[in-house]
C-alpha cells in the first residue's frame, strides 16, 4: 500500500489535537503514515508527531509560521508530486476546508470532505459522511485515481498515546517564490462578554426553535428560576437574539456544565462538539428525530412554548 | 465592483423527518419545504451591501431546475441585477467538483471582481464548491469568511475568516477572488414589495451544460470525484429517555429528575 500523508495543523504555537487524531486513525489503515509538518521553528511539533507517525516530513520556514492557503498549497502539491502518497488526510477545519478543494483540483485528486468514518479497499478509501445536518449517513464511492484527499471531521478518531518514534526528515522548502496574492495579517480573538458560560454550572441552551426573539423572555425566566445562564446555538447568535459570547460549539465555546438544557436546538455536530462533555444533558424539541436526542440523557418531545413555562412554574414550586 | 453570487435551493430538513427514497440514494421530498441555502442568503446580502457602498453589479447564478427561480428571484428582489440558471439533466448526481466546473464555465463568461458562495450547503454540507471554483478560475480564495472590507484601491480586499473557537484570521487578497461566506456576517434583509414586483419581471437566462461549452461527461456522476452509493440512517447510541405526558406532566417529571440530581 502507498504512503499516507497526514497534514499537521497548528495555530499560534500549538499543534492542534486533530493532527494527532488523524495520525492515530491513519495508523489503522495499512500504509506508512507520514506526518507532513509545514512550520517555522516547530521542532517540538515534529517530535510530537513522530510519536504517532512512521516518518515526519518537516519543512521549517518562516513562510509557514501562520497558515496561508497559497503557501500551503504550493508546498503540499510539490511534496505530494515528489513523494507520491496514495492518500492525504487533513482535518475538516477552518484550515482544511480552505485548502483541500483547491489542492484537489490542482492535482486532479478525488476529494471527499467532512468524513466521519473510513475503511480502505486496498489503496482506495471508502468514506462515510453525513447529509442533512446529521440525519443521514452517505456512503461514498470515489473515482479510481492514484491519489485521494479526505478531510476528516474532528473527533472521528481518538488520539492515541505516543507509541512510535518516526524519523524526522527535514526537507528544504519546495516553495521558492514569494507568496504573492494572499497575505496573512493577524488573528483577532472573539470579544469577551459579561458572562463566561464556560464557568457556568447550569446552562439553558437556546436554539432557533424559539422562532422569534420575543420568546426569549420565556427562556430567561426558566434560566433565572434554575439559577442558570443562557447559552445559544449559532443560529440564535447569527439572528442577533443573543450575543456571540453565548455561542456553544465548534466556532463558539466548549462548555461542561452540570446541566445543559437544550431548548429548540436540533443537535448539529458543530453545536454538540461544544457541549457533549456536559454532565447531564436534557433536550426539549418537537422533532422526535432531532439528533440532540441521541446525546441527551432525558428528553421531552413537545412544543417548547408550552413546556418551558410549565417547567419554570414547577421549578419555582420546588424551590418554594 | 462586479460581483457574482451563487445560490442553491435546498430542502428544509431541520424540523422534518428525512426518509430515504426507493433508489436508496435520494430522499423523499414530497412533504419537505424548500428555501435558499442559509449561508447563500448571507452571501447575497454581502454582495448587495458592497454594491450599495461602492457601486457595481450583482449577478446571480444557480444550478437547479425551474423551481430554483424562486430563490433566484428572491436574490434579485433584494438587489441583484441579472441572473443565470444552469439546468441540465446531465448535472444529476454531480458532486461539489462537478458543480464547480459548471459554475466556473458560467462565471468565465462574465466580468467579475468578486464571486461569493455560501460557506457550505445545508443539504450535503460538503464545503467544496467555492474553493474548487476559485482554483478552476485560477484566482485566490478564502473560505468561512465573516468579514469583508474592500480596500481603497478597489483591487484588493481584507477578509476575516472564522476559525474554531470563533478566532478570526485576517488576510489581504488580490482581486478577482472567490469568498465562501459564513452565516452571521451580516443581517440579511427582507425583500421589499417593490423589489419583489420588479424581480418577477426580470429575465432569468437558462443555460444547458452545452451552452456553457462543457461536455455532459464533465458533470454529473461521470464528472464527479465521488458518487453517493447509498444513504443509511445513522446508528444512534443510547437514545434519551423520553418523558411522556402533556406539558404539565413532562415538566413535572423533568423538575423531579433535576431535583433528584441535586440540580434544583
Ligand atoms: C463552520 C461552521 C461552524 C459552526 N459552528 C457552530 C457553533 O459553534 N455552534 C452552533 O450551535 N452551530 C454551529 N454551526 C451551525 C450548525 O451547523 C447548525 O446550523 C446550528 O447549530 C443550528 O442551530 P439550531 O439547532 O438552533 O437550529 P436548527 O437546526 O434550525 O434547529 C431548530 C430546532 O428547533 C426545533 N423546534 C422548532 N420549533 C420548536 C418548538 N416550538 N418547540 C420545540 N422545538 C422546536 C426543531 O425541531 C429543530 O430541531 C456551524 C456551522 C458551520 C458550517
Amino acid at each position: 500500500m502507498k504512503d499516507i500523508f497526514v497534514l499537521m495543523e497548528h495555530r499560534r504555537g500549538e499543534l492542534r489535537e486533530v493532527s494527532l487524531e488523524l495520525l492515530s486513525g491513519a495508523a489503522g489503515l495499512g500504509g506508512t503514515v507520514v506526518a507532513v509538518l509545514l512550520g517555522s521553528g516547530a521542532d517540538d511539533f515534529a517530535a510530537k508527531a513522530a510519536g504517532l507517525a512512521d516518518k515526519v516530513l518537516y519543512v521549517d520556514d518562516p513562510m509557514f509560521e501562520n497558515y496561508n492557503a497559497e503557501a500551503y498549497q504550493k508546498a503540499l502539491s510539490a511534496l505530494i508530486k515528489e513523494h507520491g502518497p496514495g492518500l492525504v488526510l487533513m482535518g475538516h477545519t477552518g484550515h482544511g476546508v480552505d485548502l483541500a478543494p483547491a489542492l484537489a483540483v490542482e492535482l486532479g485528486a478525488p476529494l471527499v470532505t467532512d468524513i466521519t468514518g473510513l475503511e480502505m479497499d486496498g489503496d482506495k478509501p471508502k468514506p462515510v459522511r453525513q447529509y442533512y445536518g446529521g440525519k443521514l449517513d452517505a456512503h461514498m464511492v470515489l473515482k479510481d485515481a492514484d491519489l485521494y484527499i479526505l478531510t476528516v471531521r474532528e473527533a472521528t478518531f481518538q488520539a492515541a498515546e505516543p507509541s512510535k518514534s518516526g524519523e524526522v526528515v527535514k526537507v528544504a522548502n519546495p516553495v521558492s517564490e514569494d507568496i504573492s496574492y494572499r497575505k496573512f495579517v493577524e488573528y483577532v480573538e472573539p470579544e469577551v462578554g459579561e458572562v463566561d458560560i464556560t464557568q457556568s454550572a447550569l446552562l439553558v441552551g437556546v436554539g432557533r426553535g424559539i422562532r422569534e426573539d420575543k420568546n426569549l423572555p420565556l427562556l430567561e425566566e426558566l434560566a433565572s428560576a434554575l439559577g442558570a445562564d443562557l447559552a445559544a446555538s449559532r443560529a440564535v447568535v447569527d439572528a442577533g437574539w443573543l450575543p456571540a459570547d453565548r455561542q456553544v460549539g465548534i466556532s463558539g465555546k466548549t462548555v461542561k456544565p452540570k446541566l445543559y438544557l437544550a431548548v429548540g436546538i436540533s443537535g448539529a455536530f458543530q453545536h454538540v462538539t461544544g457541549m457533549k462533555g456536559s454532565e447531564f444533558i436534557v433536550a426539549i424539541n418537537k422533532d422526535p428525530d432531532a439528533p440532540i436526542f441521541g446525546i441527551a440523557q432525558v428528553g421531552i418531545v413537545d412544543d417548547l412554548l408550552k413546556v418551558v413555562p410549565a417547567l419554570t412554574e414547577k421549578i419555582k414550586e420546588l424551590k418554594g | 465592483m462586479n460581483m457574482v453570487v451563487c445560490v442553491k435551493r435546498v430542502p428544509d430538513t431541520a424540523e422534518s423527518e428525512v426518509h430515504i427514497d426507493s433508489s436508496g440514494k435520494g430522499i423523499e421530498t414530497g412533504k419537505l419545504s424548500f428555501r435558499m441555502n442559509d449561508a447563500d442568503n448571507y452571501a447575497v446580502e454581502e454582495a448587495i451591501l458592497i454594491k450599495e457602498k461602492i457601486g457595481g453589479t450583482v449577478n446571480v447564478i444557480s444550478i437547479g431546475d425551474e423551481k430554483s427561480d424562486e430563490q433566484i428571484r428572491m436574490a434579485l428582489a433584494k438587489g441583484g441585477d441579472e441572473a443565470v440558471r444552469i439546468t441540465d439533466p446531465a448535472l444529476e448526481g454531480s458532486d461539489g467538483f462537478a458543480l464547480a466546473k459548471a459554475l466556473a464555465a458560467a462565471v468565465k463568461g462574465m466580468e467579475y471582481d468578486l464571486v461569493l458562495t455560501g460557506a457550505l450547503a445545508d443539504d450535503d454540507g460538503c464545503a467544496v464548491v467555492g474553493v474548487a471554483l476559485a482554483e478552476l478560475l485560477g484566482v485566490p480564495h478564502a473560505a468561512y469568511v465573516k468579514k469583508v472590507e474592500v480596500l481603497e484601491d478597489g483591487k484588493r480586499i481584507k477578509v476575516g475568516r472564522e476559525l474554531e473557537g470563533g478566532l478570526m484570521e485576517f488576510l489581504e487578497m488580490d482581486l478577482p477572488a472567490v469568498l465562501t461566506i459564513q452565516t452571521g456576517i451580516n443581517e440579511p434583509r427582507y425583500a421589499s414589495f417593490k423589489g419583489i414586483k420588479a424581480a418577477a419581471k426580470k429575465e432569468i437566462a437558462v443555460k444547458s451544460v452545452a451552452d456553457l461549452g462543457l461536455d455532459p461527461s464533465e458533470v454529473g456522476e461521470a464528472g464527479s470525484w465521488a458518487v453517493l452509493e447509498s444513504f443509511s440512517y445513522p446508528v444512534v447510541g443510547e437514545k434519551a429517555e423520553i418523558l411522556e405526558g402533556d406539558p404539565a406532566e413532562t415538566a413535572a417529571k423533568l423538575a423531579a429528575i433535576l431535583k433528584e440530581k441535586g440540580l434544583v
